[in-house]
């Protein structure tokens, strides 16, 4: 077990990082595919202090050159200096977001997961009744509903009728809304993901066995049932994290929080390339990372699967 | 009393397309220690039955009628805890497929203590004591690290041998093997069924032996039951059943094994035709269809359940003519019967 | 001995007609024998598809959805570009002053049946037009999906070996790469060379639309990529395929009578999944200002836009909520419907 599982942790490792080094390599030359230099919309500038502004973050060099620059320097966080936000650099600003971000983004991904996981195991032990039906009817609507629709309604009727909850994120309270948002989708995602796992789970012969030992329907389902039911949630952990980190483009946009979506959407209406390049990596790299921890989670969690 | 006695069982499955009648009306009993063979091809409801003896069925499957009493107490329509303090505890099953019968994500140990904790008063020490020493029972080398592995590391002879340790830990008055050797090796086929005759004369527990085998049914059974489509055809001893088969069914499916004994010329003879539709079962004998002897009344009444002699039933209306002919049985002159 | 017997059958009843005994005829057996019909796998699952209440009005709600975006705006009175300050804010069915006093001289006037926007646009049109780029978006998307997919996939399972392992490694890393952020990122550079193409058609579509279509050409592909391979795999060493090669069964009729109903299911499944992740990618975008260029209107642009004077309008919102919501609602009961009528194995 241990050299098998080494052996795919390296692995996995190695792909994870393939991912990174594609996504850096594709931002880069995608932004600098761009005609217009990020200087030039600006204001009205001469040529003169556009070449200076290009030298000083060394946008005179050749692109190869360039690039082995900038990946030397991704790998200690420097992502460069930020031209629209003048005086900071890129990763200070991705600092500055990050806690906002990760703040609402795991308490929707926590809120996801388990009212995801408890209502689709409901859903599943009830299956064809009311309780069941019910909970597929509101999951199928939720997962058709985008993300930025579900914020503007949730701001709409509890910020401005109802007046329950506060329309700025800063106020006490304000973050419930954002949360809210972004759990919503992958909560019903999850659901509808562990339903079909449970069910399929509840049909195989162990827990035929589990029933003819005598356990409690309690104890079938908990212990027996729950456990293999809830891998397949393990491994949409990656989609939800690029789910959350995307969603959050709009909603901390809609309800003003001043989080790294809201300094990504702000960096493309800027046009800081260096922003939109250092944000994009940043992500990319959260999402590997999650991808990474719940594939090497699934493979703990569930010890028939094959490590190749 | 028996130890068991099934009464006109019914189980039926509601599904979309209709009303699936899978044991339609089953009756046996089981004496203490003796091993009761239940045959018949796929689908005709051995297996089902066994299900609902425990009432372990999957929805949308569910007893419609009839009686199982265990040591005298109704087991059909008691509570729920009734229920689960006989299963795996005085009535214990194993199952077809060992591949897929043991929880993929918990050790054998854990599964094997789990039943053994929960029907007797054992401490947890104790509990994995004898889950050991059943491990040992069933002939499983080094018990002591077969418990910290996990079912997928098992072979699948291996993996029913602690099913089998699993259904044995809490002593149990009857074992019920649904088709125990089917997804084995024939060799370890072998192995499973000398293993399981060897631990009922040293435990003395009863069995249910469910099978398609009948190779397996005269090597262990006492008495056998013949099924077909959910109904009983034929039940007697297994001399009865082997020896002298009444009913159609059987005698095909006598017909349709090898025999060493016989001389090598006679050939193989397959029941004709397919197994039913069990959603449009036929208003007379279900076998009808398919019986060289089928007559008239075969097509549009059921047979009812007959002794041919004593301790030997057969469902067949070419029985009960002959009966009626030996004069057995003595029609009145409505073509009614007399007693 | 036979009394005994005799006294244990007492408890039959019987009620014999003559003739009961006489032997029963071969016809008279198979009349007894229901069989079930056997149709083509094909018309099975049409069957099934339609006998799924949901999954036709979904269906039919997709199509009335389609005439509308594509037929209405040839004979609408509005264009989704026209604009009447004078008329803005105007709520749906209702008519602005000016609107008001040209009824009063007796000119007939069409009403604005979702009102009108902050600039007097008639927000219908604009629905309409934002509802007929987000089926475009998903049907286009779905089309290219199909297209590479069943290709990359049928080449790398036919072939097999070296050849399979390293495309199939080429899905593996596509796979893991975060797909909305290189939308985004595509949008981005893209919007800013649009500015300075002169092709009418990509000027119109927009950024966010030819993203989404380059985006949806080089990475959303892949699932389909990888189903399809894993059905010919699986075909191959299919008993089946085998048992029909082995009596003699031409290849052509192999791969018409096996390969393609069994790709055909897992195509068609996936395709109808693709539409409603399409559809929701380019209102993504179209909400962050990345998709469609100005003045042309995008459901996600729509209700981005609908955000200032919500409280007062806040019919903006919910008519192009609405839209979508319906539309992605629809495809995916629909997706459901084709999952359970062409793969009954997946039937939940």
């Amino acid at each position: 077990m241990s050299y098998k599982f080494g052996l795919y942790i390296l692995k996995r490792f190695g792909m994870a990082f393939l991912t990174i080094f594609i996504v850096i390599f594709m931002t880069f030359f995608i932004m600098h595919a761009i005609p217009a230099s990020p200087f030039s919309s600006e204001k009205a500038r001469t040529d003169a202090t556009i070449a200076a502004l290009e030298a000083k973050y060394g946008f005179d060099k050749p692109l190869p050159v360039q690039f082995v620059n900038y990946l030397r320097g991704v790998f200690v966080f420097d992502f460069g200096l930020s031209t629209a936000w003048v005086g900071y650099t890129v990763f200070d600003l991705i600092k500055g977001g990050l806690s906002y971000s990760m703040r609402i983004g795991f308490s929707a991904a926590f809120i996801a997961i388990v009212f995801g996981v408890l209502l689709g195991a409901l859903a599943a032990i009830n299956r064809d009744r009311w309780v069941d039906k019910i909970i597929q009817l509101i999951t199928t609507a939720l997962v058709s509903l985008p993300s930025f629709v579900v914020a503007t309604l949730f701001l709409l009727i509890f910020g401005l009728w109802l007046r329950w909850l506060p329309t700025i994120s800063t106020n006490p309270g304000g973050l419930v809304m954002p949360v809210a948002a972004l759990a919503l989708y992958p909560m019903a995602y999850i659901t509808r993901l562990e339903r079909s796992s449970m069910l399929d789970v509840l049909g195989q012969d162990f827990i035929r066995t589990a029933h003819a030992k005598g356990l409690s329907k309690f104890k079938v389902l908990f212990k027996h049932a729950l456990k293999c039911a809830v891998s397949p949630v393990i491994t949409y952990a990656g989609p939800m994290m690029a789910y959350i980190l995307t969603g959050s483009m709009v909603v901390e946009n809609i309800f003003s929080v001043p989080g790294l979506g809201r300094l990504f959407v702000n960096s493309m209406l800027r046009t800081d390339y260096m922003m939109i390049m250092g944000v994009t990596i940043f992500l990319t790299l959260m999402i590997v990372v999650m991808n990474f921890l719940s594939d090497v989670l699934y493979k703990i969690m569930d010890p028939r699967i094959d490590l190749e | 009393m028996a130890l068991l006695e099934v009464r006109d069982l019914k189980t039926s499955f509601f599904t979309p397309m209709g009303e699936i009648k899978a044991v339609d009306g089953v009756s046996f009993d089981l004496d203490k220690g003796r091993v009761l063979g239940i045959v018949g091809e796929s689908g005709s409801g051995k297996s089902v039955s066994a299900y609902s003896i425990l009432q372990i069925l999957t929805p949308p499957g569910k007893v419609v009628g009839g009686s199982v009493k265990f040591n005298g107490d109704e087991l059909v329509g008691a509570s729920e805890k009734k229920i689960r303090d006989i299963r795996g505890n005085r009535i214990s099953i194993i199952f077809q497929d060992p591949m897929t019968s043991l929880t993929p994500v918990f050790t054998i140990g854990n599964q094997l203590m789990e039943a053994i904790l929960l029907h007797t008063d054992r401490n947890k020490k104790e509990a994995r004591a004898r889950a050991v020493e059943m491990l040992g029972l069933v002939g499983i080398n080094d018990p002591e690290r077969r418990m910290g592995q996990y079912s997928f590391e098992l072979s699948g002879g291996m993996r029913q041998r602690v099913m089998i340790a699993m259904a044995l830990a809490c002593e149990p008055d009857i074992l019920i093997a649904d088709e125990p050797t089917t997804a084995l090796d024939v060799t370890i086929q072998a192995q499973i069924i000398e293993l399981m005759t060897e631990l009922q004369h040293k435990l003395g527990m009863a069995i249910i032996m469910i099978t398609h085998d009948l190779g397996v049914i005269a090597s262990i059974c006492d008495e056998v039951i013949v099924m077909y489509a959910g109904k009983v055809c034929e039940r007697g001893t297994a001399d009865q059943i082997f020896y002298n088969p009444k009913h159609e069914y059987t005698k095909g499916l006598l017909r349709s094994i090898p025999n060493i004994e016989s001389d090598d010329k006679e050939r193989l003879i397959p029941i004709s035709g397919m197994p039913l539709d069990m959603l449009h079962m036929p208003a007379g004998c279900a076998f009808a269809p398919r019986c060289d002897r089928a007559m008239k009344i075969c097509l549009t009444s059921q047979p009812q359940e007959y002794f041919v002699a004593q301790d030997h039933i057969s469902a067949c209306w070419v029985n009960i003519q002959e009966g009626i002919q030996s004069g057995l049985i003595k029609l009145d002159e409505n073509g009614g019967v007399k007693v | 001995m036979s009394d005994k017997v005799s006294a244990l059958n007492s408890l039959i009843s019987l009620q014999i007609k003559p003739g009961d005994f006489l032997p029963a005829t071969e016809a008279e057996k198979k009349q007894q024998v229901v069989m079930r019909d056997s149709i083509s796998f094909m018309r099975d699952a049409l069957k099934r598809l339609s006998r799924n209440k949901l999954a036709m009005v979904c269906l039919c709600v997709i199509l009335v959805i389609m005439l509308i975006a594509f037929v209405v705006p040839y004979f609408y009175p509005y264009t989704y570009q026209q604009q009447d300050v004078v008329s803005a804010y105007t709520r749906p069915f209702q008519y602005s002053a000016k609107e008001q006093t040209r009824i009063a001289n007796g000119e007939k006037v069409f009403p604005h049946i979702m009102g009108t926007d902050a600039l007097g646009r008639d927000y219908a049109i604009r629905v309409i037009y934002g509802t007929r780029i987000s089926l475009l978006a998903g049907i286009v998307s779905a089309v290219i999906v199909i297209i590479i997919g069943i290709i990359y996939g049928s080449v790398s399972g036919y072939l097999g070996g070296k050849v399979d392992l390293i495309m199939m490694r080429v899905v593996d890393i596509i796979y893991s790469l975060p797909d909305v952020l290189i939308v985004i990122l595509l949008s981005v550079a893209i919007q800013d060379m649009i500015r300075s193409s002169t092709n009418e058609l990509i000027q119109r579509l927009g950024a966010g639309m030819v993203s989404i279509f380059i985006v949806f050409g080089l990475l959303y592909w892949v699932s389909m990529a990888r189903q399809v391979r894993g059905q010919i795999l699986s075909l191959k060493e299919q008993e089946y395929a085998l048992a029909s090669r082995a009596i003699g069964t031409s290849a052509a009729r192999i791969i018409r009578t096996h390969m393609i109903p069994n790709c055909v299911s897992i195509i068609i499944i996936i395709a109808a999944l693709q539409i409603p992740s399409a559809i929701f990618t380019e209102s993504f975008l179209s909400f962050l200002g990345l998709g469609v260029s100005i003045p042309m209107p995008s459901l996600g642009s729509l209700a981005s836009e609908a955000r200032t004077g919500l409280q007062s309008y806040p019919y903006l919102l919910l008519f192009p909520a609405i839209s979508i919501f319906s539309i992605v609602l629809s495809f995916n009961l629909l997706g459901n419907g084709l999952r359970d009528a062409f793969d009954p194995k997946l039937r939940s």
